[in-house]
């Protein structure tokens, strides 16, 4: 090939529009920084750059799916969708996390740019077309993770939780980048397309299949699902409570999406169905059983998470394009609910009586008190935990129905059951939240309200919930999608 | 035929050198099995025509990466660390042994159940082991990743500053 006057073709620079925003948006954050400390401007221009490239895949969603880049990444449709998911849970993020970090006297702009390289990372990985860009979001992603769990590095418990974080994360990162080296050494491709084709022609042996687990190993760190869930609660306590919602809902969008790639597209599903379910009902059962013992409501949240990883791994495990997009349909939601309660519990932290280490007793009474952030938090609560009609019910609906036509009833079974069980922890949190009176002194001074962009972006997360019951219309238009998506997944070139 | 030799040869001084440098007492021993050790993978990376890829681990890991770890140990003036206990030689042999067993119990294992690859390992040509032929794959094939992975290097480095710094606006 002669490439003296190579260009790459336009579609190319079109296809990583949403990528090559945020990465110079990132890059002015870090270089306005400079410049002006603390500049509102900052958190403006992250904002904004998220919402642009939210619109322009918005406007992409129908298109058919496609390739770009030389095969690397899929663009529109389904991968559209997941970046969507990934990009609001960002938006949401900057909204949510303005204030609070300026509080903390932490509104550097560095921490805008990890945020939105974090994005560019997640992209990459949701919609990874070959391992070699599977694996460059992967480390791309976590690595901005990393350093934001630091963020706060005076706290109890955050250079530790960000330590713990990078050596687990590191060793299973090691994990998956050798499942790939072996499945490229038995395949001879990374291209997640290829892989059915050689399968049939080769015996690729235990080399490929051990290569797989490996690979697989990764992902369910990535995801926290049981039995590598440990570093979880750790690390959503340790982090800014904005940014662990961020991290439990964008990075297991992605790592899921990514999995659902790997896992639909490239391998037949009889070799590992049975491995996903059992990996599910462990995540179900220990998640919830496990949070119904926590005190901290950041650590309850994390548990919760695992088990709602859980529910997600139902939907794949069902192995069929129902399950998919059913798994695709309940990371949109569980990622509005997610980013709602974590932020709530983040300006709650601002009453001061318990600081960042919210029990659930320190927060008697602040539903009356701050009836805004007590009703997102309910709204938020009810739909985590699946309560009919909202959002999370018809999202479990979606992953529980495939499974059970896919031969799993045993798994759905169990989801509805852990669910049920789910409903003693959340519930306890909104009684203590409405029911008990607030103790005397409990206004703090300096309490000055939920700042109003912060408030919106609240408000919108509970309105979102309740607009996918209460108008029909957008519910239609959800499930008209979702039909949709099976054959755009196994449509993908 | 001269290919599997050399594989060999190469593999059991990498290992050998690993080995040293994890049993090494002396800090600056054990850098120096390291540096060992990387010289042994550039010589294999040559063995499979990667001639480019060969000549950038001398450069980079065995040149500049070892003089830092280098540097460092002689900055820090870290002492030897001390002796371990006497090892049995006998007990050393024995687990030696049993693990070479093992490997070949393995090997015949899986050969026998079939359950190794069974394709041809491929000749690669010299040309595709030079500088023309990375770039061309790594600039327009594997653009993504590679751009990608000088973001990731990026926020690496402003993510440890900013850690590292203290800084209260």
């Amino acid at each position: 090939m002669d490439i003296t006057f190579y260009f790459p073709p336009l579609a190319d620079y079109v296809a990583t529009f949403p990528m090559l925003v945020l990465a110079v948006a990132a890059l002015l954050c870090v270089v306005v920084d400079i410049f002006y400390n603390d500049a509102k401007g900052v958190a403006i221009l992250a904002g904004a750059s998220l919402l642009v490239t939210l619109l322009f895949e918005a406007a992409r969603l129908s298109l058919p799916p496609a390739k770009a880049l030389y095969g690397m990444v899929y663009v529109g449709g389904t991968a559209s969708l997941v970046n969507m998911t990934i990009l609001f849970s960002g938006f949401l993020t900057v909204l949510i996390a303005q204030p609070y970090l300026k509080r903390l006297g932490r509104n550097y702009g560095e921490v805008y740019a990890l945020l939105l390289v974090a994005v560019v990372g997640m992209m990459a990985l949701g919609s990874a077309a070959n391992l070699l860009t599977l694996f460059a979001g992967l480390e791309t992603m976590s690595v901005c993770l990393y350093i934001l769990t630091a963020l706060v590095r005076e706290k109890d418990g955050a250079i530790e939780s960000a330590l713990k974080y990078f050596l687990l994360g590191a060793f299973s990162t090691g994990f998956l980048l050798y499942g790939i080296a072996l499945i490229y050494g038995a395949t001879g491709t990374m291209d997640l397309s290829d892989f059915a084709d050689r399968l049939a022609s080769t015996n690729a042996g235990v080399m490929f299949w051990g290569g797989t687990a490996l690979l697989l190993v990764g992902f369910f760190f990535k995801v926290s699902a049981v039995p590598f869930h440990m570093w979880t609660p750790d690390v959503y306590q340790g982090a800014p409570t904005p940014i662990s919602g961020f991290m439990a809902t964008a990075s297991k969008t992605s790592a899921f999406a990514a999995m659902v790639l790997v896992l639909g597209r490239a391998l037949p599903s009889a070799q590992w169905q049975t491995t996903v379910a059992i990996v599910a009902l462990l995540s179900m059962v220990i998640g919830n059983f496990v949070a119904l013992a926590q005190s901290n409501v950041k650590r309850m949240l994390a548990y919760s998470s695992i088990a709602h990883a859980g529910y997600v791994l139902t939907g794949i495990a069902s192995a069929t394009p129902e399950g998919y997009a059913g798994a695709l349909y309940y990371l949109l939601v569980y990622t509005v609910m997610n980013v709602g309660a974590f932020g709530v519990l983040a300006y709650l932290e601002h009453d001061n009586r318990q600081g960042d280490t919210q029990t659930v007793d320190s927060l008697a009474g602040t539903g009356q008190r701050y009836p805004l952030l007590g009703v997102v938090m309910a709204v938020c609560l009810f739909s985590l935990l699946g309560f009919p009609p909202l959002a999370g019910f018809f999202g479990k609906v979606y992953v529980f129905g495939p499974a059970v036509k896919s031969g799993l009833a045993w798994l759905a079974v169990a989801g509805v059951l852990t669910s049920a069980v789910s409903a003693a922890y959340y519930l306890r949190v909104l009684y203590v939240m409405w029911m008990k009176p607030s103790p005397d002194d409990a206004v703090a001074p300096q309490f000055e309200g939920v700042p109003p962009l912060a408030a919106v972006a609240l408000a919108g997360c509970a309105a979102f919930l309740l607009l996918l019951t209460f108008t029909p219309w957008v519910m239609d238009a959800a499930v008209a999608f979702f039909r949709d998506v099976p054959a755009a997944i196994v449509s993908l070139p | 035929m001269l290919a599997p030799v050399l594989f060999f040869l190469f593999a059991a001084v990498a290992i050998a050198a690993s080995i040293g440098t994890l049993l090494a007492r002396n800090p600056v021993n054990s850098a120096l099995s390291l540096i060992v050790n990387l010289l042994a993978v550039a010589s294999l990376y040559l063995t499979l025509n990667a001639a480019f890829i060969g000549i950038v681990q001398v450069l980079v890991y065995a040149g500049a990466i070892m003089v830092l770890f280098l540097f460092v140990i002689m900055l820090l003036n870290l002492e030897a660390t001390p002796v371990l206990e006497a090892i049995d030689k006998r007990i050393l042999a024995g687990y030696a042994g049993g693990t070479l067993l093992l490997g070949a119990i393995t090997y015949l294992l899986a050969r026998g159940l079939g359950a190794l690859p069974t394709f041809e390992i491929a000749e690669s040509a010299a040309a595709t082991g030079t500088p023309r032929a990375l770039a061309l794959n790594l600039f327009t094939t594997y653009a993504l990743p590679f751009e990608l992975i000088g973001l990731l290097l990026l926020v690496a480095t402003i993510g440890a500053v900013m850690i590292a710094k203290k800084r209260f606006v």
